[in-house]
């Protein structure tokens, strides 16, 4: 069982990391020279060509890439206590940072409600999904009126799924049926809309090949019928050298505004977002991460630069964090921590509670610099998620007086608590002890000291290598 | 690849554009007769893009010297393609070779080569389906998410039934919204049992089909499973558990497992080989959405790096575009066309 799921995690390995890894090797073939010179990169910039291509950057994207980089590198001194591998780093991410374009852009829904957000792309992108994910988070973080509503009257269930997905986005949903023209679905939306002051409809619309005229013309006599503010095209992040095709076609047919990047945890070959971003000049504006519908994010082009050179998204996993954690125990939690009384069992399955809430170790580990990633690596990505499982089930199989004061543990409970969870009363003990090592970091932290804490952390995260 | 295997609308003027137009009307399509074959779809269908394209490889080649420009020129076209830099180094340097030991001089001779090759890749993977053994024979579906899984088993099933055998299909994905009344609306289209349940897990409702599949003596069970990527751990645990639920069903069970992966996925498609291959032990592929302007050549890739025998290709819409893999007509399909963007050259 072990091998099953590890062998996947290991597969895993994202074309970010392997930019990185590859760079890397970069970095050390450039040891020791002063100034980067058209001869001594040629190998390095060979390297990131392959790279780039492994990662499913189109190939007219990496050669204006590759130019670029050249152009800016060629004659840079090695300053100070940088190594020209470094520099040439250095060089790449501000490239890949321009490429990607600049901050992050967000909606522009400052339109007369009801504003109209187009949903077009190939087959299976993901816009249904992604209509779902962008609903609730106009609904939950901008507090909008939202209406879904779908024109693909061509997939069987195609529209019971988009109904489906509302219907968990807690968004509203306007029926449509197969036999409706899709022009008319999205008239009939709107009017419905303007009448019941909905601020955002979303028109889910089918899946088409950028070649196929008919349905090309389709779309675009949908756009001219509802006039949206935003016209996103959602592409999988997977897409391989065709990318800059369908981009093409998509952004001569249609006045995109925006672009999705969805199934971006998958294993982020993001070199499409590269090769979409080239070709139609728009910006990426969210990033389809999950099954889950929270799972969509701002997309920030920094961050993914960053995360190409191994930098980590760090500014992501804050923010993650913000939203994941609740406030309201996390001030509790505080209290406690000052105290450095009262943090008994059900603080800490509330920990890992959080912890979960956050995408769970692995998700968190992704966004982690990769030195970092690596020593986490250690520790096996699926086992790690089952045994804060295992965990969660000890601590749920104690009453409620146990949690608060497990010194009250003795042999015959721990032998029930074990029975109950399913596991052996030396995982119960395990536990208690991480327990109480972690109720020790947290005294300590009480007494000021934050090295003392970092000291003591190991002990706190349930799996790590001691 | 090469902007390989696209529909020609001019040829199956009513075919095609019907199928564009309405998926009843690709079913309806499917059934009439008067269609041309695969092979001169397949034709007319590159016709069609030469004339779109001009240039490309056919510019490429011709009368032309052999030189290390054209390799160049060569190559980029071959990474245009989707074939991975691993593929495309083997084939440029398998090529090097052959010019000078085989002396070759035009262009022509090295794109004959470059054919010669490809085939030599490939030929391995022609292994068509064999469904003869068991009764029912029992076939699971797997895929990452929006690769074609339902779609695909909706053309497979005609495609058994066209060979007189019956066929059930299993409504295992019952995580995504509505993919239940996708294959049930399918089914109900083209008389074809769905076995599905209101609520359960994807396990349950396959080891019900397969016991129905026995109890009514069908041929073929079709086996859908929820879209998953490689990524989310617990789900490729839960579908190594869908299989080793099918084997409780019916020891030996599944007979084949294939995993369905989009043409216009690019070298990723070889980590969800690898990934699915893993955990539930992949027999075969299904390689959908070739038509359109996908490239396909990651078949390359997998055929260097894992190879899985290719059972299906999928060039269009119509329920019929799903066919058998044929190492031949893809190669030859592929030389007949020409790239989409043009020779530009290579970096550095």
């Amino acid at each position: 069982m072990d091998d099953v799921c590890s062998a996947p995690y290991k597969q895993a390995d994202t074309m970010l990391d392997n930019l990185t890894q590859r760079l890397s090797k970069v970095v050390k073939t450039l040891r020791g020279q002063a100034r980067l010179t058209e001869d001594n990169i040629q190998d390095a910039l060979r390297e990131v060509r392959m790279a780039l291509l492994e990662a499913d950057v189109a190939l007219p994207v990496v050669k204006d890439l590759i130019a670029r980089i050249k152009e800016k590198a060629v004659g840079q001194e090695v300053i100070g206590s940088l190594t020209p591998g470094q520099a040439l780093v250095g060089v790449v991410h501000d490239e890949l940072k321009a490429l990607m374009g600049g901050a992050h852009t967000g909606l522009d829904l400052s339109a007369q409600p009801p504003a109209v957000v187009l949903m077009a792309g190939l087959q299976g992108a993901g816009k249904t999904t992604t209509t779902g994910k962008l609903g609730k988070l106009l609904r939950d973080r901008m507090r909008k009126k939202v209406l879904a509503v779908s024109a693909d009257v061509y997939r069987p269930a195609a529209i019971e799924q988009l109904r489906t997905v509302a219907g968990q986005a807690g968004i509203d949903f306007f029926p449509s049926t197969a036999d409706q023209k899709p022009v008319d679905i999205a008239r009939k939306a709107l009017e419905y809309a303007r009448t019941h002051y909905y601020d955002v409809v979303l028109l889910d619309t089918a899946g088409r090949l950028a070649i196929d005229e008919a349905m090309m013309a389709e779309i675009k006599d949908l756009h001219a019928a509802v006039k949206p503010v935003e016209t996103l095209f959602v592409v999988d992040a997977m897409l391989g050298q065709d990318a800059v095709n369908t981009a093409r076609a998509f952004n001569e047919a249609l006045p995109l505004t925006g672009v999705v990047l969805t199934k971006l945890d998958g294993d982020s070959r993001g070199g499409a977002a590269l090769s979409v971003r080239h070709v139609t000049g728009k910006p990426l504006k969210f990033a389809g991460v999950g099954e889950k519908l929270s799972g969509l994010e701002e997309f920030h082009p920094e961050r993914m630069a960053s995360r190409i050179l191994g930098m980590g998204d760090i500014l992501g996993l804050v923010e993650e964090a913000r939203r994941g954690v609740d406030e309201d125990k996390a001030r509790d939690f505080a209290k406690k921590l000052k105290t450095g009384k009262g943090f008994d069992l059900n603080d800490f399955k509330e920990q890992i509670a959080q912890m979960r809430k956050m995408g769970g170790l692995s998700s968190m580990m992704d966004k982690l610099p990769a030195q970092f990633a690596q020593m986490a690596g250690q520790i096996q990505g699926g086992a790690e998620e089952k045994q804060i499982g295992r965990i969660e089930g000890i601590i749920n199989s104690m009453t409620p007086a146990e949690r608060s004061k497990p010194e009250i543990l003795k042999a015959s409970r721990k032998r029930r608590i074990a029975t109950g969870a399913g596991v052996s009363v030396q995982e119960v003990n395990r536990l208690l002890k991480q327990f109480e090592q972690t109720q020790k970091v947290m005294k300590q932290f009480s007494k000021g000291g934050m090295q003392k804490m970092m000291r003591g952390l190991k002990g706190m995260m349930p799996g790590l290598p001691r | 690849m090469f902007g390989f295997l696209k529909k020609s609308p001019k040829s199956e003027v009513e075919g095609s554009q019907a199928a564009s137009e309405a998926m009843p009307a690709a079913v309806e399509a499917a059934t009439t007769t008067a269609r041309p074959s695969w092979g001169e779809r397949l034709k007319a269908g590159l016709s069609r893009t030469r004339q779109q394209f001009g240039g490309g490889l056919a510019s490429l080649f011709g009368r032309r010297k052999i030189d290390e420009d054209l390799l160049e020129e060569l190559e980029s076209t071959l990474l245009m393609a989707d074939c991975g830099v691993e593929a495309t180094q083997h084939l440029i340097d398998e090529l090097r070779k052959r010019w000078k030991r085989d002396r070759l001089e035009t262009a022509d001779q090295l794109q004959e080569a470059l054919a010669e090759s490809l085939t030599d890749i490939l030929l391995p993977l022609e292994q068509p389906l064999e469904v003869s053994g068991h009764s029912p024979f029992i076939i699971m579906i797997a895929g990452v998410n929006g690769s074609g899984k339902t779609t695909s088993i909706g053309k497979l099933a005609k495609h058994f039934q066209a060979q007189g055998k019956s066929v059930l299909l299993a409504a295992g994905d019952t995580f995504r919204a509505a993919a239940r009344e996708q294959l049930q609306t399918w089914g109900e289209r083209n008389g074809v049992t769905v076995i599905a349940q209101d609520s359960g897990d994807s396990a349950a409702v396959i080891f019900d089909a397969v016991n129905a599949a026995k109890a009514r003596g069908i041929d073929i069970v079709l086996a859908d499973t929820a879209g998953r990527l490689p990524t989310q751990l617990h789900l490729m645990e839960e579908i190594a558990k869908v299989k080793r639920v099918i084997g409780k069903a019916d020891a030996g069970a599944p007979h084949e497992v294939l995993l369905v992966l989009d043409a216009n996925i690019g070298q990723n498609a070889l980590a969800q080989v690898k990934a699915f291959d893993a955990s539930i032990g992949v027999t075969g592929l299904v390689l959908t959405k070739l038509d359109g302007t996908a490239k396909g050549g990651v078949v390359a890739a997998i055929a260097r790096q894992s190879p899985k025998p290719l059972r299906f290709i999928g060039v269009g819409e119509g329920i019929d575009d799903l066919q058998p893999f044929r190492t031949r007509e893809f190669v030859d399909a592929v030389f007949a066309r020409s790239p989409g963007t043009g020779a530009d050259t290579p970096a550095e």
